[in-house]
């Protein structure tokens, strides 16, 4: 399995599609359970919590991507098959090193046909379809509903540092694709839809902090050490505390970034989005570090799961671009460029 | 989580909001609210609010109160704290400590009389707790409470009293067992701030102020109806009153997003305006977050109890990273402003906030329990971590070692 090439565990898949998990942020004439996105992000933090090797989060991003940026008949004609989980999607967004950036996309669209090189695409091999950002003849960014099996598509598996969580190379040579026509575009669109993503994604990581600090409590008050159990060592419970502390305040964020989701302000969902993302990044890569130091010598072997989660921090913490590309959107946000209007904020 | 008023909600808002309009006026964005205590106006204020039904929200109608539910305090709270009122701090052991504890200790006659005359801004209270010899350690404590028919003779020292100079009475716990173990020969009272026998002094503050104070005890008299619990129950008060005091401080008052902003405008970094410098970005966009987090916690808090839930460890997760933010936020500002952060002269180009800040925004993370303690109470509470080792349980009080081995540093 921690190969970053692995297929699909199938039969996983097919039963969480079962219980209608893919479904419930998908309103029901198409074909969805519309429980909402704050459901979304509960089924999301299960899944980081038990490190779920699935493309939830890919098709759960897709489906949002098609939800904010489809017009209906392309809502109707895309998203069945991925609320019912017969079908699974991802965003193809980045192209090289680097924070997110509207000159770092050159994949282009010209005449419905799409050219270009995407990486780490998550589940970009198991994926049926990608919602793809490219820019048009105009240099204007859309955001394209391409699908995977076309010939003119080839696909390489990307080694990752997870490992359970595959990602790809994409290539396109005059694609076919879809314009997503809903009315959100741009550069603007794109960072909606990475917003919408953080705040999923920050419950997925809020799940494997809580399951990193749950580990580090359990093995602190089994191991002992100079006769007494090494959770009775302030260094350790202070250290465990503050963990505890930092996911509780992630929590917080990323729980008004779900309400912000729901609501139709850019700017709000953007700054919402932002503090979940920085401290929900940070509460699960401190929590994965620490509970690897917290079991010692087993933290480091192969053996233990410490590792999975170390792994899955990271690729979270990067994927959507970094904490400091975060830090500057908010920043460009709540600082006011001139006192008339510095009454922003708390 | 809810992060709107419900219908309820709302209209009590509105109340608030009605009153603070006609009473007080609106802070401006940015401004510094006011650290200096002027206790006639502090007491002012609190009949106003009296007057209003706004005062002891959370006390019931029968001992005066308005018996409001905790929701409503929050939702006062965050309406005044948008205007320039006297500082409130000067009620804040009165309601967060003393006054519950009387509620659920004293005899009900006591309990209401004293409810009444603290909602009314008549009657100040403090919190005689730590001494010399117990802080952190509270049940350490040495203060002698003898029995002598129906009154209790009390000498002993207490320090650290907060407001114990403008108090009218005292919360007092004392040692009437030295042969029971440590938290078992503690008993608990309250007491007349004027008795004879009971000396303030003020202590100087790290910023020179002075708020805390050294209270002596000689030969105090107390009456056993001011007994607070049954002899011996005195770790239970304390405990009743701590936990209160954890809801109380859970807020660290600090300065806002825009005061950052407003203190950072005419500083320059690197030969541009410093608002427009990455480093200074990154770190302002860091506060919020931080502080997003805590407001956002906040509505957790509020959500739990417009449900009637009991919040959970959220309000001790508050005091931990608001005081450490404090204290963080208040040496940053300075270094921004180099040189000049060292100058604390109030003159056009500074009102010396932030210089004031870095030294009174130390004491957070000591007051009402020290950040090391709560950590081992999150850890101990929450987490299920085992307490710390040992060395004074179960052993009469007067056999616990006082004196730092031999061996220790010189
Ligand atoms: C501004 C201010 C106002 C106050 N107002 C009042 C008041 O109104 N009434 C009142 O009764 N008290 C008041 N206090 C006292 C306050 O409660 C005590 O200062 C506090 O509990 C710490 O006790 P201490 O000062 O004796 O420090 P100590 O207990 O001696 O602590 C010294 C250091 O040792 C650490 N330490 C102690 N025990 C442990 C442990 N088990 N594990 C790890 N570290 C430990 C502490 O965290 C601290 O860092 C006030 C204090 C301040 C600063």
């Amino acid at each position: 399995m921690l190969s970053g090439t692995a297929a699909l565990p199938s039969e996983l898949w097919a039963e969480i599609a079962a219980l209608g998990w893919t479904g419930v942020a998908v309103p029901e004439q198409y074909g969805g359970s519309d429980i909402g996105f704050e459901a979304l992000c509960l089924l999301c933090e299960e899944v980081g919590r038990t490190l779920a090797p699935i493309p939830f989060l890919s098709s759960s991003m897709a489906m949002q991507a098609i939800l904010m940026a489809g017009a209906p008949d392309e809502q109707d004609r895309w998203l069945a098959t991925l609320a019912d989980g017969s079908s699974i999607g991802t965003l193809a967004i980045f192209e090289r090193s680097g924070d997110p950036a509207p000159d770092a996309i050159s994949a282009r669209v010209i005449d419905s046909r799409l050219d270009g090189v995407k990486i780490a695409v998550p589940d970009g091999t198991a994926a049926d379809l990608a919602i793809v950002a490219a820019k048009q003849a105009d240099d204007e960014i859309g955001l394209f509903v391409v699908a995977l099996d076309h010939p003119s598509v080839s696909r390489r598996s990307m080694a990752n540092i997870d490992g359970m969580r595959p990602q790809a190379e994409l290539r396109f040579s005059a694609t076919p694709c879809a314009r997503l026509t809903g009315g959100v575009d741009g550069w603007n669109g794109v960072e909606a839809l990475l917003a919408k993503a953080a705040v999923l994604t920050a419950f997925e990581q809020i799940g494997g902090a809580q399951a990193c600090l749950d580990m580090a409590c359990d093995y602190a008050v089994k191991r002992m050490a100079f006769g007494r159990a090494i959770g009775s060592f302030q260094a350790i419970k202070h250290k465990l505390a503050r963990l505890f502390i930092a996911i509780e305040l992630a929590r917080s964020n990323a729980s008004y970034g779900a309400w912000a989701a729901t609501q139709s302000d850019r700017g709000q969902l953007l700054e919402a989005a932002a503090c979940a993302r920085i401290s929900a990044s940070e509460a699960f890569e401190q929590s994965a570090t620490e509970n690897i130091q917290t079991h010692g010598g087993i933290g480091y072997t192969w053996e233990s799961d410490c590792h999975l989660f170390h792994r899955r921090a990271k690729l979270l913490a990067v994927n959507l671009g970094s904490t400091g590309y975060w830090s500057r959107v908010l920043a460009d946000l709540v600082i006011p460029a001139s006192d008339r209007e510095a009454n922003h904020g708390f | 989580m809810d992060f709107e008023d419900t219908a309820t909600e709302a209209a009590f808002r509105a109340e608030v909001r009605h009153f603070l309009e006609a009473n007080a006026t609106r802070r401006q964005a940015g401004q510094a609210e006011s650290e200096q205590l002027d206790v006639q106006a502090s007491r002012a204020w609190q009949a106003r609010k009296a007057q209003a039904g706004l005062a002891g929200i959370l006390i019931p109608t029968e001992f005066g109160g308005r018996g409001g539910l905790p929701i409503e305090q929050v939702i006062y709270d965050q309406e005044e704290a948008q205007f320039r009122t006297p500082p409130g701090r000067l009620f804040m052991i009165t309601f967060g400590m003393c006054i519950p504890t009387m509620i659920e200790f004293a005899r009900p006659e006591d309990g209401k009389r004293h409810a009444r005359a603290a909602i009314q801004g008549d009657e100040v209270w403090c919190q005689l707790f730590s001494e010399p010899a117990g802080g952190s350690d509270l049940a350490a404590l040495r203060t002698r409470a003898e029995r002598q028919g129906d009154e209790w003779i009390v000498n002993g020292q207490k320090i650290w009293t907060s407001y114990a100079h403008h108090s009218d009475y005292g919360l007092l716990l004392a040692r009437t067992d030295f042969d029971a173990p440590k938290h078992g020969g503690l008993t608990a009272f309250f007491v007349d701030m004027k008795s004879p026998g009971i000396e303030v002094r003020p202590i100087k503050q790290i910023d020179g102020s002075s708020h805390f104070n050294e209270v002596f005890l000689t030969d105090v008299v107390i009456p056993d109806t001011q007994r607070l619990g049954a002899v011996g129950d005195g770790w239970k008060v304390a405990l009743f009153t701590l936990m209160n005091e954890r809801v109380a401080v859970g807020r660290v008052d600090g300065p806002d997003f825009a005061m950052l902003v407003a203190g950072l405008r005419d500083v320059e970094r690197d030969g541009r305006p410093a608002l427009a410098h990455p480093t200074v970005r990154d770190w302002l966009a860091r506060s919020y977050v931080l502080s997003a987090g805590q407001q956002h916690t906040m509505s957790r808090v509020v959500t739990a109890l417009s449900k009637g839930r009991q919040p959970g460890p959220e309000a001790s997760v508050l005091k931990l990273v608001g005081a450490r933010q404090l204290i963080d936020t208040a040496a940053t500002m300075l270094d921004f402003m180099g040189p000049a952060g060292a100058i604390s002269d109030v003159d056009e180009r500074s009102d010396g906030y932030f210089q004031d800040l870095f030294l009174r925004a130390t004491g957070e993370r000591i007051a009402g329990g020290t950040e090391e303690i709560m950590l081992n109470v999150l850890a101990e509470r929450v987490l299920k971590l085992p307490g710390d080792m040992r060395a004074d349980k179960g052993i009469p009080f007067r056999t616990i070692g006082t004196q730092a081995a031999a061996g220790g540093r010189p």
